[in-house]
């Protein structure tokens, strides 16, 4: 009982200390803390802002899932960025070009995200095993090179066919065909809900992104690789003389993680079609964060993530309501991760602690027991 | 007669487990004062509390007849003691001068550093003392016996007059410990009050004055170094007879299990750690390489597993060559592996038991397949290992840093030989647990050897070797050079062997 | 001559590099037909980009060498960008790099607070700085400035011409320009040299010249002073200080702290004088590449130096190059480096380090004779791409601090 009050005392309480920081925040510059979040809450209570909110916590989540693999591993795939934007652009040129049965079409284009994708942190994992090249580093700069020079270059390259009414809508990669474009599922949110108006479809990727959590579970806790990956990033000396094959983890465990980073594109490949000039950024390191908040687990990642989402979609109702500046909701983001990651390690060593005292009163009882 | 040190009453409580439990000890100035025990009897909890590193919980201290009570080792430092760790507390990227001077630096103007300075009260101390050494030399360049001159000097520069020398002999073999003792006697002529921690009886008898014994935390004895015998001394610390050389008949066959042809290791520098090197292992036998550490017995080690690269030669398990195999397919050619650091090398410490037991071979049964992992199976061979090895815990979750350092050997133990092997590589296997594991996993390995394990044992415990080993062969700078019997060696040739002593005069002091 | 090359004191061996860099720029500028790559400006570009990838880097150095890795430098860096136009508009732009380091330095001292008390790994702490910065920067932006993104204009503090190197004015009499008269012999070589070391002379940023000053002063610190013997201790073995008394956790605040302080400066060095203003964004990676640079240098103020004039000239040559002949010309530079780099490695036996560098010489010099120009891509890459093979060929002959990244808990041994 004791073990689960620590472990959920830990986010919880950073959840309070986030409160306490941003309702200072707000105060400081003169908005009313009590107005903003209850108008924040009021427009995330309409399903048709939930149902935004779930589209946002898609890729957030999928990116989480591929930092976590990394993160696994205590390897910080800081790419995810870079990697997804590759793959995001090299399926819809893809896409594009051909024209399938829907079924394989999307399956073209979404295998062909992953392996882009999986390539790109592949390269940083090569540099890492030959060269001893921290990944930090070498994924920042691959990250700084797709988005600096490659992605721009492509793009140019890659600009569809413009038509007779040159128009911002018209830049991007060649559309795809309807039977690229994955289907939305607000048929099957409709089972459960009333209609949803306003336009709004529930992503198809929403359910893609439950396999991979459930995957991602799976391949972690009940497969030989999982443990593999896991004991190497517990004590990589200890995995080697376990039988481990180091490098090809690394490599592995890399490419795992860009393979997932790749579907992180494919929410936005699905609803526009293409890869316009200015796609979402900042999904990688937003993922980052939804990862570290949910400690790697799969069930604490997707909290993570419809909480991040939740302030990202319902603060920007404050642009029209006027009770307080959007940004507080990055600044709840940012001080939830800092002080959530704090008290993951104090709850941690709350918990090695009770651990070590158990096991000493059981060796002392026996002790006592054998005559000395 | 003075006492320079009094320790009335002092306990000390860590989370489930009473470290010292209202110890008393009398120290006279200007005698060795040896304190026995156990691993795990609080002699080294002791030591930091005395050294100001820890703050007991109770109980009063006496130094030089005045009471004190030490915040940090500063206190105790401008009390005039000063401490030699068992475990090196040297920086080896900064050079033996900067190491010696750290905390106590003479500054000129505030802030800069009085190099001169230093050197000059460094010099007059190693000559005082005739401790030599190259005071600008990096202490990554050193070896372990001059390493420990730098410890000494360390507290020497401070003013020490009360030395504390936390097991000093555990690294030193024979001739450096003899070296070592001079040094203590020329200390005690000058004036100095030593206390010294040691379990190896014989060296407790030669060099000291009086004798404190503790067991489990507490005082047991105190006396004069006046007609005790080692046999009273083992009494009192263990409350029983201390593990004797194995003298039952011999279990090794004909068959070779390990052979090792012409093999050579290169480090990251290109230099040869480890060549030359024959060896055959037959089923049924304990090989035990005896070597001061550094000469090359961790590569050879780590050759064997997997983990290092062979730049020359061939190993092979019952004939099957494996020079090439990965350290997996080692292992599921049945090689067993108990590694010296056991926290480093042989365990997941956040991960719960049952994974521990796991850890090498997850990629068989009952633990796991290729593609699979058998958590039920895992977890019942699990708690197979607990009982057949005694591994005290309260179940098999909880995570294995939970454990005491010979439960979790015991573990390691287990799993290991619980895994049907025909080669175990052990090295240092009993290292800094309590004798009671210790005598638990002897049994064990002799067990194993009596159904047929070829083993090859690395120890610093020369009366492990010798115990446990039917031949001894001694490394000595990457190669091996002597075979002997344990029945016919002692540990005085075994250490002239391991220095390079017995070569060079041609044969056994 | 490997021996002589090896004990000559550091400084010596970083200007001999720095002469040989001259030479090849020079030898390279007259096959390629440009002018650029030794010209004033371009010196002037590469130390205004070096500057707080240098600032950022010397912060890695002090937090590094205390043990304590710092991924949060860009973090920090982001801070000091707003702090320090927020005070150079309110206050005045001395006021403004004071504020921005203040800024900097509550980035590091939550980075110790969660890494030194909290135990927290130290690159996760980082990132969450990382994270936690821009937006911290942004909401503060969007209330006082009404954008989350943009400042308005800020004021930097002066330059500075060095007399008689550069023409400085002494109390208003103008001394004489020698580098400039050098360079106008148009010597070969010599004039180039004189045109770089003008760049770095005339004009020069305040802030740069204590950049400067930076490389001597923590030398001194971190080798000669008691305080630097101590922040030592805590990055190679800190149970050792521990045990001689030394209060590592307040050294280990210090260090990162400081840290955070000198990548604060460097970010306010951007918003202030590089940009003018506070620009979400403006950042660039620049605290990442000052990692690299640190790295580079093997952790010792000259050679953090040396990466990070590195990296700014890549940057800002490629700024000026507006008709791309200059990028042109790097390639030859990057071929001849290359073939230099494989015959070091040559020497070391190092076969596949050799054969990589071959391969790459030969691919930047066939580029170069095949292609007039080089795609934008690669010009905007450049200075990425050279982070990553100075890293392949260099990381692993380095050494860092033995306990760097480690977490310490006082009383444990």
């Amino acid at each position: 009982m004791r073990k689960i009050s620590i472990s959920l005392a830990a986010p919880v309480g950073a959840f309070l200390l986030t409160l306490v920081v941003s309702t200072i925040a707000l105060m400081a510059f003169g908005s009313s803390p009590t107005e903003a979040y209850a108008d924040m809450l009021s427009h995330a209570s309409k399903l048709e802002t939930q149902v935004d909110i779930l589209n946002r916590a898609t890729p957030f989540y999928l990116s989480a899932v591929a930092a976590a693999i990394g993160f696994r591993m205590n390897l910080f795939n800081i790419g995810v960025e870079g990697q997804y934007l590759m793959g995001f652009l090299f399926a819809a040129q893809v896409g594009g070009l051909v024209s399938l049965p829907q079924a394989l079409h999307i399956l073209v284009i979404m295998l062909t995200a992953m392996m882009v994708s999986s390539l790109y942190a592949g390269l940083a994992g090569i540099l890492k095993t030959t060269r001893g090249v921290n990944e930090v580093i070498s994924t920042i700069m691959l990250n700084a090179i797709a988005i600096g020079g490659l992605i721009a270059w492509l793009q140019q390259k890659w600009q569809g066919d413009l038509g007779e009414n040159f128009s911002s809508t018209s830049l991007g990669t060649k559309p795809i065909d309807e039977s690229g474009l994955l289907p939305t599922i607000n048929g099957l949110l409709e089972l459960v809900t009333r209609e949803v108006g306003q336009g709004k479809e529930l992503t198809g990727m929403f359910l893609v992104a439950i396999l991979v959590g459930i995957a991602y579970y799976v391949l972690l806790n009940r497969t030989r690789f999982g443990f593999d990956l896991r004991a190497s990033g517990i004590n990589p000396f200890a995995a080697r003389a376990g039988g481990v094959p180091p490098k090809r983890m690394v490599l592995a465990a890399m490419m795992l993680s860009g393979a997932v980073a790749g579907l992180i594109g494919m929410t936005e490949l699905a609803d526009t079609g293409k890869f316009p000039p200015d796609p979402i950024q900042g999904l990688g390191f937003q993922g980052i964060a939804v990862a570290l908040l949910g400690r790697n687990n799969p069930g604490g990642m997707a909290f993570a993530a419809l909480l991040f989402a939740f302030l990202d979609v319902s603060s920007g109702v404050l642009d029209s309501t006027g009770a307080a500046s959007r940004e507080i909701a990055v600044i709840m983001q940012g001080i939830v991760l800092l002080t959530a990651v704090v008290a993951y390690g104090v709850a941690n060593r709350f918990r090695e602690r009770d651990e070590a005292r158990e096991a000493a009163e059981v060796l002392a009882a026996e002790r006592e027991v054998v005559p000395a | 007669m003075t006492v320079a040190i009094e320790l009335r009453g002092i306990t000390k409580r860590f989370p489930g487990v009473v470290a010292n439990d209202d110890v008393n000890l009398t120290v006279e100035k200007g005698e060795i004062h040896a304190i026995c025990g156990e691993n795990g009897a609080g002699k080294s909890t002791l030591m930091k509390i005395l050294y100001g590193m820890q703050p007991a919980d109770e109980g009063t201290m006496k130094v030089n007849g005045e009471v004190v009570e030490f915040t940090s080792p500063n206190d105790a430092i401008d009390c005039g003691i000063g401490m030699v760790h068992q475990h090196f507390m040297l920086a080896d990227q900064l050079t033996v001068l900067e190491n010696v001077i750290l905390g106590a630096e003479p500054t000129v103007g505030g802030g800069r550093i009085n190099f001169h300075q230093a050197e000059a009260h460094l010099s007059k101390v190693t000559e005082d003392y005739g401790l030599t050494i190259d005071i600008n030399q990096m202490v990554e360049s050193l070896e372990v016996g001059e390493r420990q001159r730098v410890e000494i000097i360390k507290v020497l520069y401070r003013g020490a007059e009360i030395l504390i020398l936390d097991e000093p002999t555990a690294v030193l073999v024979p001739q450096e410990v003899e070296a070592l003792f001079d040094n203590m006697r020329e200390l005690k002529a000058s004036g100095a009050t030593i206390l010294f921690i040691d379990h190896k009886l014989d060296e407790v008898l030669e060099i000291s004055d009086s004798i404190t014994v503790l067991r489990h935390g507490r005082t047991v004895a105190t006396m004069k170094n006046d007609g005790v015998t080692a046999h009273d001394l083992a009494e009192l610390m263990v409350g029983s007879e201390l593990p004797t050389p194995d003298t039952s008949e011999s279990t090794v066959t004909d068959e070779v299990a390990l052979e090792l042809r012409d093999l050579a290791v290169r480090n990251e520098d290109g230099r040869q750690v480890v060549h030359d090197i024959n060896l055959r292992i037959h089923r049924g036998e304990i090989v035990g390489i005896a070597g001061v550490e550094g000469n090359g017995q961790g590569e050879l080690v780590d050759a064997i597993i997997g983990t290092a690269d062979i730049s020359n030669g061939s190993i092979a398990f019952h004939g099957r060559d494996v020079t090439n195999d990965s350290v997996r397919k080692r292992r599921e050619a049945g090689l067993a592996y108990v590694p010296e650091d056991r926290h480093q090398e042989g365990l997941l410490l956040s991960s719960p038991l049952w994974e521990n037991a796991a850890l090498g071979h997850q990629t068989q049964a009952p633990y796991g397949s290729t593609w699979w992992l058998d958590r039920g199976g895992a977890r019942e061979q699990t708690e197979r290992i607990r009982k057949q090895f005694d591994v005290r815990t309260p179940s098999i979750e909880v995570s294995a840093h939970a454990l005491s350092g010979g439960n979790q050997q015991k573990l390691i133990i287990g799993r290991e030989l619980t895994s049907d092997p025909d080669v175990l590589v052990a090295a240092h296997p009993t290292r800094g647990i309590d004798v009671g594991a210790q005598a638990a996993v002897w049994d064990d390995i002799r067990a194993a050897r009596r159904n047929g394990l070829a083993t090859l044992l690395i120890s610093a415990d020369l009366d492990e070797l010798i115990g446990l080993s039917d031949t001894i062969v001694v490394m000595l700078r990457g190669e091996f050079v002597a075979t002997l019997s344990p029945d016919e060696v002692t540990p005085r040739d075994l250490g002239a062997y391991m220095t390079g002593a017995a070569l060079q005069n041609g044969g056994a002091a | 001559m490997i021996s002589t090359l090896t004990r000559m004191p550091a400084w010596a061996r970083w200007a001999l590099y720095a002469a040989l860099g001259v030479f090849l720029l020079t030898l390279v500028q007259t096959i390629s037909d440009t002018e650029r790559l030794t010209q004033v400006a371009t010196a002037r570009e590469m130390l205004r980009f070096a500057v707080p990838i240098f600032l950022a880097g010397l912060g890695g150095l002090f937090s590094e060498r205390a043990g304590v890795v710092n991924i949060g430098l860009e973090g920090m860096l982001i801070l000091g960008m707003w702090f320090g136009a927020w005070g150079s508009i309110n206050y005045g732009a001395w006021w403004g790099l004071a504020i921005g380091i203040g800024g900097g330095m509550i980035g590091g001292l939550l980075h110790a607070i969660a890494t030194v008390t909290f135990q927290v790994d130290h690159i996760i702490s980082g990132v969450a700085i990382n994270i936690l910065a821009p937006a911290i920067t942004r909401y503060l932006s969007e209330e006082i400035w009404e954008s989350p993104t943009t400042s308005p204009r800020t004021s930097a503090v002066g330059d500075w011409d060095v007399p008689f190197l550069a023409g400085g004015t002494i109390f208003g009499w103008e001394s004489p320009d020698w580098l400039l008269t050098i360079s106008q012999w148009e010597i070969w070589y010599l004039s180039d040299v004189a045109q770089l070391s003008r760049g770095l002379l005339r004009g020069t940023s305040w802030v740069a010249i204590i950049a400067l000053a930076l490389v001597p002063i923590t030398a001194f610190v971190i080798w000669r002073t008691r305080f630097g013997l101590r922040l030592r201790i805590c990055g190679e073995k800190p149970s050792a200080g521990e045990a001689q008394g030394i209060n590592i956790i307040r050294y280990k605040y210090i260090a990162v702290i400081m840290s955070g302080g000198l990548a604060g400066l460097g970010g306010a060095f951007i918003s202030t004088e590089l940009s003018g203003l506070f620009q979400g964004g403006n950042s660039a990676g620049r605290g990442f590449i000052g990692l690299a640079a640190l790295i580079f240098g093997n952790w010792r103020p000259g050679g953090v130096l040396l990466g990070a004039l590195l990296f700014g000239y890549v940057f800002g040559l490629d700024l000026r190059d507006l008709d791309g002949t200059a990028s042109h010309a790097m390639l030859l530079v990057n071929a001849i480096a290359f073939t230099a780099v494989g015959i070091w490695a040559f020497t070391r036996k190092n076969r596949t380090d050799t054969i990589l560098a071959a391969v790459l010489g030969f691919g930047a010099l066939f580029w170069w004779i095949v292609a007039d120009t080089v795609p934008s891509w690669w010009s905007n890459t450049l200075p990425y791409v050279v982070v990553l093979l100075v890293l392949v060929f260099f990381a692993q002959r380095l050494r860092m601090p033995v306990s760097l990244g480690q977490p310490y808990r006082k009383g444990e041994t």
